[in-house]
């Protein structure tokens, strides 16, 4: 899901910088106002746990790849807000360091998998553990929340890789960046996210959110008052 | 807190895992992600590398481009585990320090 460099317009990748500096900005500000000094380490944690779960390609056989992120369960540990900062960092460092997702397409790719996903993710999480408040429905909950949120990170990517072809042709009407419409790039790019990618995203989330509640560690799913969205 | 030292050891034995994240994929022979192939990949999916594209791609050199340290872009699968649990292990620290490093500016600006 790293859009890389050279498959983005310019429009299309400032504006998705341009959407993500108001977020970033949004986001340091409740952190700073709502993350405990006791809690703080746990944005580092979860920086590097992105940074990891992304690295394990999961295959589709004898076609592509992809990988979880991670984002909801870290949305559930430090709000989705702290889920913003932390995977941006391993968003950043991925790109500058290891090529992996461009430099232009930070602000995209932080877009899609540092705001959508712990968003859409966390705010399914919610709704299904509110009706299910139980731990098992909590877990459930976490699990339905992980597969949303990677599906609509899986989205957004597909949209901004679709209407490449539609703003920009050459007069010879080749594509001048990504090359595939819509219609092409939204079911290829849904097809893995919804099947086993978002499985394997629910799995993560779900079975660490059930280990964490029956561990001595059950603090971490304490989420501070203020951490979440509102 | 002791928790977090048990958080960091986990993510440590989750970096030594990280080449499954290699030999799954070469198993199942599974290519790039979608949307993630190089110029040269798109000009053979397309017929033709799109200009912009062809342009753009190469924007940045990354100094452990695609988790392969330098000097190991051929080697065979096995010699790439360890650039992989490497990489892994940097970026971890890389992302680790970063974050800590932005959790303290955060805290230092509250006063």
């Amino acid at each position: 899901m790293h859009i890389p460099d050279g498959y983005l317009g310019p429009p299309t990748y400032l504006a998705a910088y341009a959407a993500c500096a108001p977020l970033w900005a949004i986001a340091a500000r409740r952190v700073k106002e709502s993350l405990s000094t006791r809690r703080a380490p746990l944005l580092a944690i979860a920086a590097a746990f992105s940074f990891l779960v992304m690295m394990f390609n999961i295959p589709l056989p004898g076609a592509t790849t992809g990988h979880a992120v991670g984002g909801v369960l870290i949305a559930i540990v430090v709000g989705p807000w702290g889920a913003m900062l932390s995977i941006s960092i391993a968003l950043v460092i991925q790109a500058l360091f290891f090529g992996d997702g461009g430099i232009t397409a930070i602000g995209a790719n932080c877009f899609n998998m540092a705001f959508v996903m712990p968003f859409t993710g966390y705010a399914a999480y919610s709704l299904v553990s509110r009706i299910f408040p139980s731990e098992r429905g909590k877990t459930v909950a976490a699990g339905i929340g992980g597969w949303v949120g990677l599906n609509c990170a899986a989205l957004t990517t597909a949209l901004m890789f679709g209407i490449q072809p539609l703003l920009h042709r050459g007069a010879d009407g080749r594509a001048l960046y990504a090359p595939y419409s819509l219609w092409v790039a939204i079911p290829a790019m849904l097809l893995g996210h919804l099947t086993l990618f978002g499985a394997v995203e629910a799995l993560i989330t779900g079975l660490v959110v059930r280990h964490l509640q029956r561990s001595s560690s059950v603090w971490i799913l304490q989420t501070a008052p203020g951490e979440g969205v509102r | 807190m002791t928790d977090y030292r048990k958080l960091w050891v986990l993510l440590i034995v989750l970096a030594m895992a990280s080449p499954l994240g290699l030999y799954l994929p070469w198993l199942l022979k599974a290519g790039s992600a979608w949307g993630e192939w190089g110029v040269d990949e798109v000009k053979r999916m397309i017929g033709y590398a799109p200009a912009g594209m062809e342009k753009t791609a190469d924007t940045w050199k990354a100094p452990i481009p695609n988790y392969r340290l330098p000097g190991q872009e051929n080697a065979p699968l096995s010699r790439l585990s360890i650039s992989y649990i490497l990489s892994a292990l940097i970026g971890m620290a890389g992302c680790g320090s970063a974050a800590y490093a932005l959790a303290r500016w955060l805290r230092r600006r509250k006063t």
